[in-house]
């Protein structure tokens, strides 16, 4: 029975590492590519260079606008000629009659306030186009927010699977020695002087429980980190935490939700024998 | 030392054990507490060292109300009563010795004056030679002795015996008494509920008698008064 709730620590505890693993890469992905997202605001053609002055000091004005770039139509079609590569060639032509819009270059403090920003400097004058995608940030946003409910309700019934078995294993401990338990009671022991065997037998169940998960973590974080790059590389964005110090954290906190699991399951189960 | 007033217990079952008592008993005195099984002796004793509580009413130990109590104290209450039952309730895989040093243990006495006090009690119970054997190596006598041995380590003021002879045959009850009373002569209340019409009506003490949860009799010096 001891063996049974280590080994259904163990497994619970390698689920939850999985599932936080992917949940905070997802995260942290996600972050990374929302920190990326900047606005670009088109400047009218039409508009002179007191207006375009103007108009930046009115963007930077803007409550949560973290820093704003001027870039010129000629840096613009630059980068983009750069960024076709080889095909870019065709649009080295057009270097002298630019067709591109000045713009200026928003970024947000807080990511989330990227469309409200965005709706405002539309309604400013000199200003064409705003650009930003919002389709891709809003669908991030969602993807992650319902990856996050989903895993932790996932890691949450994990934790209260092993929690159940650890305090069943104790209670049967218990039942063994209610006996003695009760002699202790009646020789007026105090409830923590009765409680703190199973308190840390629990707390043991727990971090014995968490051993293997923590191999598994470091083996496997290790081995993905390592690798993954060189399957998936053509998802540039993937960029995993790196593996020092995430994967070691990572088993830190399995060792405390082990601990956690365990401690908390033998309270469960001795608090019903204590009452007087 | 033990004041009950219009001390009333009914069980969740609707079973009414105990009716209106009102009793006192003073330090250093010997009750016995006789009447029909059933008829709440258990209930008293039980009320005492607040395994159960009272439905109505107030019991005073020692100066303090039981029901005014926290449900944390009570471990400390306990330490001044000490409790012998008929079954023994021994700890079967430990020694005699570890038997009464538990009681000690448990409170946290330091480890030498463990060893001093439970050479004392052992001596005083004519156990000191079978400090090292278990409870199944002992005769029955033996064993209740151990049992009041580790009631009477931690020095309490009262002693609460539940029909501690009645498992026991005549010759060794006598034994037993006779611990008992030595216990009392130092000054121990005792408090024994039996059912020997031969230990009661032989040494004559305080007499409390119970019947269906009422006290129909009280008095010194008093016979058993049933017929076996």
């Amino acid at each position: 029975m001891t063996f049974a709730s280590i080994a259904a620590v163990t497994t619970t505890l390698i689920l939850v590492a999985v599932f936080l693993a992917l949940v905070l890469n997802l995260d942290q992905m996600a972050r990374n590519i929302e920190q990326d997202v900047q606005i670009s605001t088109l400047i009218e053609l039409t508009a002179d260079e007191d207006q375009i002055v103007e108009l930046g000091e009115e963007i930077e004005q803007i409550d949560g606008v973290a820093e704003v770039q001027f870039s010129s139509n000629d840096n613009e079609l630059k980068s983009l000629i750069d960024s076709m590569g080889d095909d870019g060639q065709a649009w080295v032509m057009l270097e002298q009659d630019n067709p591109l819009n000045h713009v200026y270059i928003v970024e947000a403090g807080i990511p989330e306030e990227t469309e409200a920003i965005a709706n405002q400097i539309s309604e400013l004058d000199s200003v064409e186009d705003v650009l930003y995608g919002q389709e891709v940030v809003d669908r991030l946003f969602q993807f992650n927010n319902y990856a996050r409910a989903i895993g932790m309700a996932l890691i949450i019934a994990l934790v209260f699977t092993a929690i159940f078995l650890i305090s069943n294993t104790i209670k049967i401990t218990i039942i063994a020695r209610s006996t003695e338990i009760g002699i202790q009671k009646l020789v007026g022991a105090t409830n923590s002087f009765i409680r703190w065997p199973f308190f840390v037998e629990g707390a043991l169940l727990g971090i014995l429980g968490s051993i293997t998960p923590m191999a598994v973590i470091v083996g496997g974080y290790y081995y993905i980190y390592h690798n993954l790059p060189g399957i998936t590389n053509t998802f540039r964005f993937i960029d995993l935490l790196p593996f020092n110090p995430f994967a070691w954290q990572l088993s830190g906190m399995v060792l405390l939700i082990g601990a956690v699991i365990g401690v908390w399951g033998s309270v469960m189960s001795v608090r019903k024998f204590l009452k007087v | 030392m033990i004041t009950m007033e219009n001390v009333s217990k009914t069980y969740s079952n609707g079973v009414t054990a105990l009716n209106d008592i009102n009793i006192h008993i003073d330090r250093g005195e010997f009750v016995y507490l006789v009447g029909p099984s059933g008829a709440g002796k258990s209930s008293f004793i039980r009320l005492i060292y607040r395994e159960a509580k009272p439905t109505k009413g107030k019991i005073i130990i020692n100066g303090r109300e039981l029901s005014k109590i926290k449900e944390r104290h009570i471990p400390y209450l306990r330490r001044d009563i000490g409790v012998v039952f008929q079954d023994f309730k021994l700890l079967q895989k430990l020694t005699v010795y570890e038997n009464v040093a538990f009681a000690l243990e448990v409170i946290e006495t330091s480890p030498k004056s463990i060893k001093r006090r439970v050479s004392e009690v052992l001596q005083l119970v004519g156990l000191e030679d079978k400090a090292k054997m278990i409870p199944s190596e002992l005769s029955g006598g033996e064993q209740q002795r151990v049992a009041i041995a580790r009631a009477i380590v931690n020095n309490p003021k009262v002693v609460i015996a539940d029909e501690p002879t009645g498992n026991l045959d005549p010759d060794t009850s006598w034994g037993i008494m006779e611990v008992l009373e030595d216990i009392n002569s130092k000054g121990t209340t005792i408090i024994m509920a039996t059912h020997s019409k031969h230990i009661v009506n032989t040494i004559k003490r305080r007499v409390i008698a119970i019947e269906d949860g009422n006290i129909v009799r009280d008095q010194q010096r008093g016979d058993y008064g049933y017929e076996v």
